[in-house]
């Protein structure tokens, strides 16, 4: 019953439907192999054998090899993670098998057959569905129309509007999503597009589903929900070939991991057999003793004055009485499950949006922030959680990102640039920050999701801040360079930078600040110390179950 | 030499950039050249560069504008409001000097009308510019009730006729404007903010560019240019018309366009523009002296920006 919605629609999949429930004698006497099982009138394969499998595929763009003699096995109603750093290779290989790129040489058989898609809709209709971890929907839209665009149910070209609306209801309840499909897109948060996303992909019946970084921007009950579907997913058969940095939900997941490096094939391991360290040492080539670099200098004493104080601040329904202080080379931590008005605060202190009570004093003195400008001038940096859209010029080069917020410093008092300082300038960043470019003048866009996080990072520090607010400063980067990310963020706080860390990751805000304020519902829950700071009582301000 | 190889390193510059498009107007260049004799000469060359001015100039104010992923439609209605306001100066017997500031003042307030509806209402710069477009064309006729005026100030007709050391006066003007707006745009800060928001506006905000400031300003720019397209076309003619610079902002998005200005933003231009307007300038040039009828002007130059557009697009894709 499960699958009759997916099936009534999808046009691959009610040929092999059909032909199974025809065949359906010859295919039960098949099922005495152990990989065969028959659920309802729906055949599902399980078990050893490979359902697509890649041989020495080789990717070679111009003068770079991005995949060298990579090598895949993946197994239905199996969990199949792809673990690798930024650059590694992954998204060219999977840009491959969704048929966006062909590759130089090696092959892929899919069922058995030869699989060589050309484009996105050749592999959907091969039975190979991937959701990118770009949100591609249509705001406007809703709900129901997104998630069966381009397949809607009608008749003479004509929409029936009452079918599209039950049959996407239908799959959102069967995937247990928390929206109602005659939303619009738009109305939703990030988190929730990312579900509605993710259900489109999987409207398609598939033999095999990529997931890429479905995870990035959800909260943790909202991956729970995610986690369930991936679950039944399984239970039906399905591949699913699952991109993360996550290191907790990799190992919870999945059932192989295959580690790639610098485009080679590394190895393939059964979940059981290997350890997260191991995994982060294949992954990296080295060993990696810790993953938050310890405070070379000790924390700030607390004679000192704070350099941030936050009084009773409040903002319509978004947070209330929100009060906290932050001393100069302190990290101060802030943790809330999405909802909790943690990016709403760090929004208004830096003059994005109006506070409607309360005050903010730098260095002892109140001030008034009504704009970014006045934030700045003020000696506030804001990284925010969306770089993409808020943090970089993607277009334009590495280096007037770099040179964007500081862009004072490289004119004349009559305006003009001065182009040497500025690639002085950013040339110190890059080597500074590691940030790993083949040169200033490429596109900031091309680069790896840690890289651009570093030229983030990199246009704040030009401005020499005295309070730097980062939110998910490590979203969507991969384990070495959120190591290296890190030290950035240690070294600042030692040269006295003030730092509002802002952060879903758990371990990331407790093996990083100094101090964590919890938020939960916009207010402040709890200002844990260090004493208080482990996972259990964070997790129990946040959540608000506090006794 | 060095000097040589810097030029040639400028040369090759020009054509990795404008490749596709240097290459177009070449070709027009060679078929009018084998079409009729007379049309490459020297005499002709600056006769098209005459022509053209009024268009260029307005494109480098559209060029700013859609830099900033907006669009300005009202500067046709612009130039015909800067002829008639010259026109009412002198009618009112004020001087050159007085007359040209007032009519530069008027561009530079029609733009701020612009730009403060886009920037501070929050309307798309289209619509408000839709409207625009009319209200400036309906207020060209209020101090003539719809009939044009004439101006026979000599200052002012010299800019149009005269010339100077062997130049028309309009070519200076089209020179110095095009030297400015390359500069500002491409060695000052102003010229980066305008990049950087028209690449992304939400992180030019983020990173505390006063994105509404320079919205307006740049709206002020555009109608300043089309104020001095205006001066020149009524100079030219001798008289404001109420119906001047009728459909220019389209010959000017189209030369912007051509250039590789892009409509969402971020990427443009103002060698890119001028070679756009040299394009549109040889094709009229061209066929109204082999004598193509005016529809099929259309048609043509209709298709020729489709072609030089798609040639533009292709080799920038390869080079990807």
């Amino acid at each position: 019953m499960e699958t009759a919605s997916v099936r009534s629609h999808a046009d691959t999949g009610w040929f092999s439907a059909a032909m199974c429930r025809i065949r359906k004698k010859k295919c039960q006497a098949v099922a005495k192999r152990p990989a065969l099982s028959v659920k309802g009138d729906v055949v599902t394969i399980s078990g050893d054998n490979a359902v697509l499998e890649i041989k020495d595929m080789t990717k070679v763009f111009g003068a770079v090899t991005a995949l060298k003699d990579m090598q895949l096995s993946v197994k239905s109603g199996r969990v199949h993670t792809i673990l690798g750093e930024n650059g590694a290779g992954k998204s060219t290989l999977m840009k491959i098998l969704a048929g966006v790129y062909q590759p130089t040489s090696g092959s892929i058989l899919l069922d058995g057959q030869p699989y060589a898609p050309t484009s996105p809709q050749d592999a959907a209709r091969a039975g190979l569905t991937i959701v990118f971890q770009e949100l591609s929907l249509c705001n406007n839209m809703t709900v129901a129309e997104n998630i069966l665009a381009t397949r809607e149910p009608s008749r003479g070209g004509f929409i029936n509007d009452k079918a599209l609306v039950r049959k996407a209801a239908e799959l959102v309840k069967e995937l247990g999503l928390p929206v109602s499909v005659t939303t619009r897109v738009g109305d939703l948060s990030i988190a929730q597009r990312q579900l509605v996303e993710i259900a489109k992909g999987l409207s398609i019946e598939a033999k095999v589903v990529i997931l890429d970084e479905p995870t990035s921007s959800l909260s943790d009950s909202e991956a729970e929900i995610l986690f369930e579907i991936i679950a039944r997913l399984k239970a039906r058969g399905v591949a699913v070939i699952y991109i993360s940095h996550r290191m907790e939900e990799i190992m919870r997941l999945s059932d192989d991991i295959t580690v790639v490096r610098d485009g080679n094939y590394i190895t393939t391991r059964d979940k059981t057999e290997v350890t997260i360290a191991e995994l982060i040492a294949l992954m990296v080539g080295r060993d990696m003793n810790e993953i938050y670099p310890a405070r070379e200098v000790a924390a700030p004493a607390t004679t000192k004055g704070p350099v941030l104080a936050v009084k009773g601040l409040s903002r319509g329904d978004e947070f209330e009485n929100v009060s906290f202080e932050v001393r100069p080379g302190e990290i101060l931590g802030f943790f809330g499950l999405i909802g909790s008005g943690r990016s709403e605060v760090m929004n208004t202190l830096f003059g994005i949006a109006r506070a409607s009570a309360g005050t903010v004093a730098i260095d002892g003195k109140e001030v008034t922030i009504a704009s970014p400008v006045d934030a700045i001038s003020r000696g506030i940096g804001f990284a925010t959680e969306n770089r993409k859209e808020e943090g970089l010029v993607l277009g334009h080069s590495v280096e007037s990102n770099i040179s964007m917020v500081a862009l004072n410093r490289f004119s004349s008092p009559l305006g003009f640039l001065k182009r040497r300082s500025e690639r002085q300038a950013a040339n110190a960043e890059v080597d500074r920050l590691a940030i790993k470019t083949a040169s200033l003048d490429i596109s900031a866009g091309s680069l790896s999701g840690g890289n651009q996080q570093k030229i983030v990072l990199a246009k704040w520090l030009l401005t020499q801040p005295k309070i730097l607010i980062l939110d998910e400063p490590t979203r969507g980067v991969d384990v070495g360079a959120k190591f290296e990310i890190y030290k950035i963020i240690r070294q600042l706080a030692a040269e006295g930078t003030a730092i509002l860390l802002v952060s879903s990751e758990l371990p990331e805000v407790i093996g990083m600040s100094d101090r964590v304020v919890v938020m939960s519902e916009g207010k402040v829950t709890a200002i844990a110390d260090p004493d208080q700071m482990t996972p259990e009582k964070i997790m129990s301000f946040a959540t608000g179950f506090t006794s | 030499m060095s000097d040589k190889s810097a030029a040639s390193a400028a040369f090759k510059q020009v054509m990795r950039q404008y490749g596709g498009i240097f290459l177009s107007l070449i070709i027009l260049c060679v078929i009018f050249s084998v079409a009729n004799q007379r049309f490459m000469s020297v005499a002709n060359f600056l006769n098209i560069l005459q022509q053209v001015s009024v268009i260029a100039i307005a494109a480098f104010g559209m060029t700013w504008v859609i830099l900033l992923g907006e669009i300005d439609l009202s500067i046709g209605s612009i130039i015909a409001v800067a002829g008639m306001v010259g026109a009412q100066c002198f009618a009112f017997g004020l001087g050159f000097a007085p007359a040209l500031s007032l009519t530069l003042v008027a561009g530079a307030l029609l733009g701020l009308v612009n730009g403060v509806l886009t920037a501070k209402l929050l309307l798309p710069s289209f619509i408000v510019t839709v409207a625009t477009m009319g209200i400036y064309r309906g207020m060209v006729s209020l101090p003539t009730n719809g009939a044009p005026a004439m101006i026979m100030e000599p200052s002012w007709t010299a800019i149009g006729t005269q010339s100077f050391i062997g130049i028309p006066i309009v070519i200076w003007v089209v020179a110095v404007l095009f030297l400015f707006n390359h500069i500002l745009l491409s060695k000052t800060k102003f010229g980066r903010r305008a990049y950087l928001t028209g690449g992304n506006k939400e992180a030019a905000h983020y990173s505390g560019i006063k994105v509404d400031s320079l919205k307006i300003v740049i709206f002020m720019i555009s109608g300043v240019m089309a104020a001095i397209s205006g001066i020149l076309l009524s100079s030219r003619l001798f008289s404001a018309q109420t119906n001047a610079g009728m459909s220019y902002e389209l010959d000017a998005i189209a030369a912007a366009v051509l250039g590789g200005t892009s409509l969402a933003g971020g990427v443009g231009t103002m060698i890119g523009t001028l070679i756009g307007a040299l394009i549109i300038g040889v094709l009229n040039n061209g066929m109204n002296m082999l004598s193509v009828p005016y529809f099929y002007q259309l048609i043509v130059k209709g298709l020729v920006i489709l072609i030089a557009v798609y040639l533009d697009v292709r080799s920038k894709r390869a080079k990807q």
